[in-house]
């Protein structure tokens, strides 16, 4: 019982950080079916924004509290200041274009925002643990566990909620879905397409760089440091169904999950369960577990 | 009024100098080169390039300008030529064949990644240039082959794990339970392979009761602390390096684990500034702030502060294990080429540096090095061993109860293999 809840909380944890890296990702190509390979980089440049913020204005002492908000500004700042800038300027010129192209364009954009982090911030590791230490840690059947990371599971639910409610329940929401659906008979209707592309984007961006500054107090930042976390979160939604966000929420826990229990039971196994769970899951549903086939359009 | 015999006087000081300058900087010796290019290989981008690739670059840098201004090797100019080790190994070995057959390099220096070790030699002795491997760990090099163009030195991981396992007993000689979490790549299979073999070897009752093998980069080590704290080992052995060394510390820290058990790490792959105080650590090597006695090293002088007036340092004077390793390979190959100079009276060839090089002893910032196993190509050094501690004097963290094992006590005899020496008890071992 003590193994199922140690395994339970860890693939919670681990779960929590997927989901907020994934759901930027699978909602940017659920609206402009462009599949953002630079998403990573807008991760990474979010969280070495954040821990800036942090190390130079909440390092620690009394303004510690003002750290978490700081993260959140952090961001903020990026996503809506690259989402636009990449959407408008690049993205916006391949929608008509192969997925080839399209997949090229944006590991280009990749490419380049890696350089980026480099100009500005440098080679060298930087750690701004402060938010994350600052909130201690508590005894769960006699293991010591940080409050962080549950901070990342409530932040993961809330993104998750707003973006359900905003999807489903606004006007928005219906804008949105009439794009997902039809983009021509969208633009018929009257509906500004570009500007939701653009806004939908943005919206990744954020997310993206969202995940990235609030995992930025766990994690020393170095050159490339979201390339990895891109390609689990590829699983993640793989397992999910790309485009879906529920799919992404329940991608994350399986492969959360998949990874806590492999730890324990079979170390050896650690990276084989996630892809396993993965080619388990595609075995059977090939457009994952939320995801719809497309159809053929002539 | 002029007054000439100041000008008289200036102009036989300037002429003067000039004079040493031109004799510092000797006349070439027959059928030399107009330049002797060098390709530097090392990480420039990625994850391994901000603790290793980086600090190298600038080390190589700052020395070949040092060479250059004290006359260069053998009157000939040094040009370096840097290139990015990022990318698989084939993509390495398609930049080794065109520093060699474009840039037409005399020598290539440089590789961090054991990988790229193990797939440039063969290489390297097809094309007949000579290699000087730089950084990498791994003991496979001259265990498993002869490469006659190709030399190392630095030494490879089984100082790390035989001077880890030396350390733990000597600071906390019950040990009865061991545990590791490495990288699941050959640097973290190898190192754990060492350490775990050698410390149950110099004490039988050692049990092991967790190997963890997360993925390289994965960041987030929640779930294999969390079993680490289940299992309560009395020793933790890590061969993280960069920025999962440096998370795996902050979040081990946070959650306890430093306060459950010792935890180990063979490499200073991460500026100890961001490591969490207690932990032990060793420095590949007697680098740095890790061997004090070096302080007398006038060569380990002069480029801490050529660094510190080029790139800044911390008031603990850490610089990666890394550049003190290129330096290793510069200082190998200057003194190699000199030698051969010598013998030959003219410019050497590349067998007969080569030849020069074999079993070569040499001063470096990290002491004198000796060539002695590997059959003349692969170099010894001690393996130096301390604790993180805060001093709050510097406002850093720096290192205390630092320890020294020889060169004979952590390195095989020559001809024999690593984990044969280990396996059979350390035979010919000399520790004090």
């Amino acid at each position: 019982m003590r193994l199922l809840t140690v395994i339970a909380l860890d693939g919670l944890a681990y779960a929590s950080w997927l989901f907020l890296v994934s759901a930027g990702l699978t909602f940017t190509y659920g609206v402009l079916r462009v599949l953002n390979l630079a998403h990573g980089n807008l991760y990474a440049l979010g969280a070495y924004l954040g821990a800036t913020l942090v190390l130079r204005y909440a390092a620690g002492g009394s303004t510690v509290a003002l750290g978490y908000g700081l993260l959140l500004l952090g961001a903020v700042v990026i996503g809506i200041v690259a989402g636009p800038l990449i959407e408008r300027l690049f993205l916006r010129r391949v929608y008509d274009k192969d997925e080839e192209v399209q997949l090229l364009l944006t590991f280009s954009i990749s490419l380049i925002l890696e350089d980026v982090v480099k100009l500005t911030w440098g080679v060298s590791p930087i750690f701004a643990d402060a938010p994350y230490t600052a909130l201690g840690r508590v005894s769960l059947g006699g293991i010591n566990y940080a409050w962080y990371p549950f901070l990342l599971t409530a932040i993961a639910l809330a993104v998750g909620a707003l973006l359900w409610l905003v999807v489903t329940r606004t006007r928005l929401g219906k804008v949105l879905q009439a794009v997902i659906t039809d983009r021509e008979v969208s633009l018929t209707l009257g509906i500004n397409v570009p500007r939701v592309y653009t806004w939908a984007f943005t919206v990744g961006a954020v997310l993206a760089a969202l995940g990235g500054a609030y995992t930025a107090p766990m994690f020393s930042l170095v050159p490339g440091v979201g390339a990895e976390v891109l390609v689990t979160s590829f699983a993640v939604i793989a397992i999910g169904g790309l485009g879906s966000i529920g799919g992404a929420a329940l991608g994350a826990l399986i492969v959360g999950m998949a990874r806590s229990a492999a730890v324990y039971l079979f170390p050896e196994l650690d990276l084989f369960a996630i892809y396993f769970m993965m080619a388990l899951v595609l075995l059977f549903r090939p457009q994952g577990l939320f995801g719809e086939i497309e159809m053929r359009r002539i | 009024m002029v007054r000439y015999p100041n000008v008289i006087a200036s102009l036989i000081a300037v002429f003067g100098f000039c004079g040493l300058a031109a004799a510092a900087r000797a006349a070439p010796v027959a059928g030399a080169p107009a330049e002797l290019k060098i390709g530097v290989v090392a990480f420039l981008s990625g994850p391994a390039s901000g603790p290793f690739g980086i600090p190298s670059r600038n080390a190589a840098q700052l020395w070949i300008d040092k060479i250059n201004s004290e006359g260069g090797i053998g009157g000939v100019k040094v040009v370096p030529v840097f290139t990015d080790e990022a990318g698989p190994a084939d993509k390495v070995v398609t930049e080794f064949r065109r520093l060699a057959l474009d840039e037409k390099v005399s020598a290539v220096m440089g590789y961090i990644s054991s990988a790229n070790c193990l797939a440039v030699p063969p290489v390297a002795d097809e094309l007949k240039v000579l290699t000087v491997l730089s950084d990498c760990g791994t003991d496979r090099v001259f265990e498993e082959g002869k490469h006659p163009y190709v030399f190392r030195t630095h030494a490879h991981t089984v100082i790390d794990g035989v001077g880890a396992a030396r350390y733990v007993l000597s600071v906390n000689p019950k040990v009865k339970t061991i545990a590791g979490i490495n990288q699941d790549y050959a640097w973290g299979r190898d190192s754990w392979e060492v350490f775990q073999r050698s410390i149950r070897k110099l004490k039988p009752d050692v049990q092991v009761v967790d190997a963890l093998w997360p993925k390289i980069f994965a960041g987030e080590y929640s779930t294999e602390i969390s079993k680490l704290l289940v299992n309560k080992p009395d020793v933790v052995f890590t061969s993280f390096w960069g920025g999962d060394l440096v998370t795996f510390s902050g979040q081990a820290k946070a959650r306890g684990l430093l306060e459950e058990t010792t935890v180990v790490v063979n490499n200073t792959g991460a500026d100890i500034k961001d490591l969490a105080p207690g932990m032990l650590i060793g420095s590949r090597g007697p680098h740095g702030i890790v061997s004090p006695d070096m302080e007398k090293n006038p060569l380990r002088k002069q480029f801490i502060d050529l660094y510190r007036q080029k790139h800044g340092l911390a008031a603990n004077n850490y610089i990666a294990h890394g550049a003190y390793h290129y330096l290793q390979a510069l200082q190998g190959l200057r003194t190699a080429y000199e030698k051969a100079i010598k013998a030959a009276g003219r410019w050497p060839t590349p067998e007969q540096v080569a030849a020069a090089f074999k079993r070569l002893e040499f001063d470096t910032p990290s002491g004198r090095i000796a060539m002695a196993i590997g059959d003349g190509h692969q170099a010894v050094e001690p393996a130096g061993y301390a604790v993180i501690k805060f001093d709050p004097g510097l406002g850093v963290n720096t290192f205390a109860d630092i320890r020294m094992f020889s060169a004979r006590c952590v390195n095989p005899p020559d001809g024999v293999k690593s984990l044969d020496w280990i396996d059979r008890g350390f035979p010919g071992a000399q520790c004090p």
